[in-house]
Parts: structure tokens; sequence; C-alpha cells
């Protein structure tokens, strides 16, 4: 049965920049179940990585500005929080995994009293359990003698068992939504594929909700029950995993899966998306998509098109489907 | 005349670590072999794809046949020259017919030249094209060719998208048209759709010029797209060469396998991706002797741990280094 933990409403980010006035997010709304994995996909600068610091308000206000929406998460609407209840919920109840393990670390202390200080400071924890439970922890993630590995700096992990301190972090306060971002994709496809492993599983055995954040349209094919795709600001598409690759409807949906170089076949040329993604500080009127569309008409040029349901869980924003 | 447009035999670099006095006194000296006996060759007109995970040497090769990085030792030979026997003038001649395209096209342009600037340079240094007036008409003739316009040229490259700089990074490689391009992960730092553009515009260059590649990829998807042939690399070594096909429908060296099987498809009804392979990537630094991937691999037997594998001839170009198969 739907249980929604996150629902996001109407959600609008924007940043007060010296160039001008930037609209990072604008008009989104989704909704996450308990145990679901997300799948939020687009590429640079489409808002995917501002959407999730909103819901853990970590977006820096200034330059930053929510101007709309309500974030909802169990009910209770995050951005009436003051930052003293913020700080009991992150970490315990939203935990968050970066794409930059190395920038996400502090490289002067060692990996084991990270994340053993995060249990002492949000769970009370004596300095012993601490240390106990972080190698439980390091032990879980697949980290080899982690009785060892505790006292190490972060340089002295590789790529991939760096995003694995990073997870043991994450996991640390038992936390029920975790939100990954972009977490796979500075590693290499061998390493790719036992973190995405490990994600899943750890998901799956904490029962935790995800929303994993990326780029890559093959790894959400396999990790996510549902996707949402996001362009220039807007959530263009929303669906289940299956309904987005088989019958995508949203042109930039379409134009992303046919981009992709197959694995299966060789086509001589690829059929790419028309034009560049537009300036974010002077966006086009209407639907953000419409300059690069092969389909634009009139309308799409004057009005921004709602995500509107067309099938049974398949959303999409297009004049094509109204 | 070699059938090769160019060869590489037994190709090495080794670079020492803790080279120091005190360390070699104490006998501490280490070696990183990053390019370590390898050979492969690329006929006219082809495109090898050269793949790998990050620190496999790709890189290293790349610049060892650019000459930008001196080999420890083997040979190169560009048709029939001896590369590695060149005085630096003639190396010069050399890169009229050899061209590189960078990764990151936001480190290899000079932020500080406008863009024709940066495209008449090469024009400049192998003196084909005298007066303001020639080199303008060379350098608009050069955008038209990666399909950006006259209105780019007097604009500096921070003014362009990710996508348009790699364009004018190609449009720089091919203004001495050269005959041989190679390109250092030219497309990895791109967005998908942008990504998609610039495959294409390698391959209507190609057709066009009748150019051959060294495309060098993390990313197995675009190098099954771009290849006609490809090398798979492992921790300096080849381990796997072969056709396209080949490669991606009957791979034989348990690596190439394991890479393959580590890929995410973007289809959900294809197999999820797993690792078939043990731990994590093997090191470099004073690797033992014997088969890089052991230790790793699922079907080592004792003589892999003593004895490197070579690259053994199955027929069809399609070249093994395993002792197992």
């Amino acid at each position: 049965m739907a249980d929604p933990v996150l629902q996001i409403e109407d959600l609008g980010v924007r940043f007060h920049l010296k160039r001008g006035r930037l609209t990072a997010v604008e008009r989104v709304s989704l909704t996450v179940n308990r145990s679901e994995t997300f799948g939020l996909v687009g590429e640079s600068g489409s808002g995917k990585t501002v959407t999730a610091r909103a819901v853990m308000r970590l977006v820096p206000i200034p330059p930053g500005e929510i101007f709309q929406g309500r974030i909802l998460f169990d009910g209770e609407n995050v951005l009436d929080k003051s930052e003293a209840e913020m700080r009991e919920l992150r970490g315990r109840k939203i935990a968050m995994v970066f794409q930059e393990p190395m920038s996400a670390l502090n490289p002067v202390f060692t990996v084991g009293s990270q994340i053993s200080d995060a249990l002492r400071t949000n769970l009370g924890m004596s300095k012993k359990e601490a240390k106990e439970r972080v190698i439980e922890l390091l032990n879980l993630v697949g980290i080899p003698s982690p009785e060892s590995r505790y006292g190490n700096y972060v340089h002295e992990f590789s790529g991939g068992m760096r995003q694995r301190v990073m997870l043991a972090m994450a996991l640390s306060c038992n936390p029920s939504f975790l939100i990954a971002d972009e977490p796979t994709t500075a590693l290499d496809v061998t390493i790719q594929a036992t973190i995405l492993e490990l994600i899943e599983s750890m998901t799956e055995r904490f029962h935790m909700s995800l929303i994993f954040i990326t780029h890559n349209l093959g790894v959400v094919a396999h990790t996510c029950d549902t996707i949402g795709v996001m362009y220039a600001s807007h959530l263009v598409e929303l669906g289940t995993k299956n309904e987005i690759f088989a019958n995508p409807l949203h042109p930039y949906t379409q134009g992303l899966l046919n981009s992709i170089p197959r694995l299966d076949t060789q086509a001589k040329f690829l059929t790419p998306i028309k034009g560049l993604v537009c300036n974010m500080l002077e966006p086009p009127q209407g639907c953000k998509f419409n300059p690069r569309c092969e389909h634009a008409m009139d309308i799409c040029s004057q009005e921004v098109p709602p995500l509107k349901e067309v099938a049974a869980g398949h959303f999409v924003a297009c004049h094509l489907h109204p | 005349m070699s059938d090769y447009f160019l060869e590489v035999k037994n190709l090495t670099k080794h670079f020492p670590l803790n080279n120091d006095l005190i360390s070699r006194l104490g006998g501490k000296t280490r070696t990183l072999k990053a390019v370590d006996d390898i050979s492969f060759f690329i006929k006219p007109g082809e495109t090898l794809g050269l793949v790998g995970e990050s620190g496999c040497g790709k890189s290293t090769t790349a610049r060892l046949i650019t000459r930008l990085i001196e080999p420890s030792s083997g040979s190169i030979y560009l048709k029939d020259d001896d590369l590695l026997s060149f005085l630096p003038e003639r190396m010069l001649d050399v890169r009229k017919t050899v061209q590189l395209v960078f990764q990151d096209p936001y480190s290899s342009l000079n932020p500080r030249k406008t863009i024709m600037q940066i495209l008449s340079r090469p024009l400049e240094v192998h003196n084909l094209a005298k007066g303001w007036t020639a080199k303008r008409r060379h350098v608009l003739h050069l955008l038209r060719l990666v399909g950006l316009g006259v209105e780019h040229a007097d604009r500096y490259p921070h003014e362009f998208s990710g996508g348009q700089r790699q364009r004018i990074a190609i449009a720089r490689a091919l203004a001495v048209s050269p005959q041989l391009i190679i390109g250092d992960e030219p497309v990895s730092a791109l967005d998908v759709s942008i990504q998609a553009q610039i495959l294409n515009l390698f391959r209507e260059l190609q057709e066009e010029f009748n150019l051959t590649y060294l495309f060098i990829a993390h990313d197995l998807s675009v190098i099954r797209h771009i290849s006609d042939r490809v090398a798979v690399m492992y921790v300096g070594k080849i381990v796997e060469t072969g056709t396209v096909d080949t490669i991606f429908e009957n791979p034989k060296h348990p690596y190439t396998h394991a890479l393959l099987m580590a890929v995410p498809h973007a289809d959900p009804l294809k197999p999820p991706p797993r690792l078939t392979l043990q731990g994590e990537l093997a090191t470099p630094v004073d690797p033992p002797p014997g088969c890089r991937l052991y230790g790793r691999c699922p079907i080592a037997t004792d003589v892999c741990g003593e004895v490197s594998p070579e690259l053994v001839d199955r027929g069809g170009e399609h070249y093994v280094a395993c002792h197992n198969i």
C-alpha cells in the first residue's frame, strides 16, 4: 500500500546571484513511499541536487531562497522546522551520501573518529560503544579488516572504499530515509557495480526509502522503482521504471534514451537532442524544452505545461499530452 | 609499406618512485609500471577503442604515442617510420599528422585567448597560413566544420558550454589536417545529450577526411558505438583485443567479461550489473610476476601467479592474454 514518507509539493528554489536570479527548482511535486526507491534523473544543472538538498534544508540561504511549496516528511513540513529540529532530523531520520567522498569527509580526522563523532553526538553513545558500533558498520558495508581501518585517514582509502565509508556514516544512526547524490558517478564500472549492489542490499535490509540522484539512465534502470526526469528546473516526467523505459512520453525523456549509445547493437549515428541546454539565468518562456523540441507548437513557448497524470501512475508535463 | 597506420611494439613506460638518494642506497626504490610491454596496431581509416578503468595506462599510452613523454622501451611506427628515432624538428612534422583531443575542455583551452587566437596558433606553428585574412578564412572554415558559426570566432572559452568547447578542441586538432586523431576521453565530461552530438561529429569528420582514430574511453557503450576494433587494458597490460563485435559478443578474457557484466544497461529488462571479480583493482606499483588479474580472477590456476600471459592470436584479429582459455 502507498504509504508516503516524503511529499514534495510545488517546490520552488531560486538563487539570487550577482549575475541575476536563477531559478533552480520550479513547481516540483513528487512523493516517495516507505521502502520505495525513487530515481531522480537529469543532466547537469537540471535541479536534481538542489531538490534533494532542499529536503535536508542544506540549500544555503542566502543566496538561496525556497520561494514556494512544502516538503512534508512524515507529515511535517520540513520548511517550518527550526535549525535545532532539523539537526534532530538530519542523520537520524534522513541521511545523505554525496558524490565526492573526498570532499565530504574530513581529511584531518580518522575515518573511525568521524563516524563515532556522529554516533556520540546524535545518539549519546559512550566512546567505547561508539567505536564498537563503527567497527560493526564498517564490517557491514564490506570494508575488510575494519578494526585496523578504523584509524585510517580518508586518503588511505580507494574511491570505492571511500564511498563505503560514506555509506557507513549515513547508516550510522539508523535513518529511515536515504538520499544518494550521484554516489557512483566518480567510480569505475566494476566498483560501481559493487556499490550499487551494496546500496540496494542496505535499503532492503533496513527498509529504507531512497532517493537516488544520477545522470546515468543505466543505473536507475536497475536500482529504482519509480523514476522522475528533470529538465531545466522542472520535473517533466514521472512514472514507474518500466513505464518510463518502455513508454517514455516526454520528448526530452525520449531524446535522452535515444542519445545513449547501446551496448547490444552498433548504430552508425546516434539521435541526439538538438541544441544546447538553456541558460538558466534567461530561461525560455513556456516549456523550458521548447527550443530543442521536435514537436514544439505555438503554445509551448507561451505556457508552462503542468505535470498531468496520463495513465495510472504515469505523469508528464507536455502540451502534447493535455 | 606497412599495412598499419600506427604500430606499437612492446611499448613500456615505468615511472620510478622514491627515487631519492637515500631510498636508492637503502634499496627501497619502487617502480610504477604504467604501461608494461603493450603491442597493438591501427589500420588506416579505422577506429581503435582503448578501454579500461582509471589508472590502467590508457592516457599514458596516448602521451607516449605523441611523445609528450618518452617511453622506457619499445617502439612506435607511424606507417614505416620509427617515431622514437626522430629528432625534435621531425617530431614537429609528425604532430601535423597526429593530433590529440583531451578530456576536459575547461582546462585544455587557454581562458585568456579568443577562439580565433586559439585556432590560429597551430596554423602559425606549422606555417600553414600567412597573414590575418588567410588565418581568419581558415579559422572560420574550421568552426563551420565542427558545427559552430562565424559569430563564435571572437569570443572567449568561458562563453561556451562544455559541448561547444569540445567542438573547439576538435577544431584545433583539425587545423593542421591530421590523419590520426587521438581522443583521450573526449566525451566523458559531457552530458548524455551533448555526448551524442560530439560522437556523431567524430563520425562525420572521420567519413569526410578519412581520419584514423585512437579513441580512449572508460565508458563501454561509447567504445561499442565508435570503435571498429577494441583493445582492453588492465593495470598496464592489454588483456584482449579484437573487432568490436568479437569483444562485445564473444569476450574471452575474464576481465573483459567482468567489465561487460558490470555495465548497467539502460533497459530494466536486461540483467542488473554485477561484479564477477573479487576485490579491487590491482596496483601498478611493483606488480608481482604473473597475470595482473591473479587474485581476482575466477578461473586462475597456479601458473597465472608465476608467468605473465602473452597475447595469443586466436584468429580473426582476436588476441587474448590468458593461460586458461
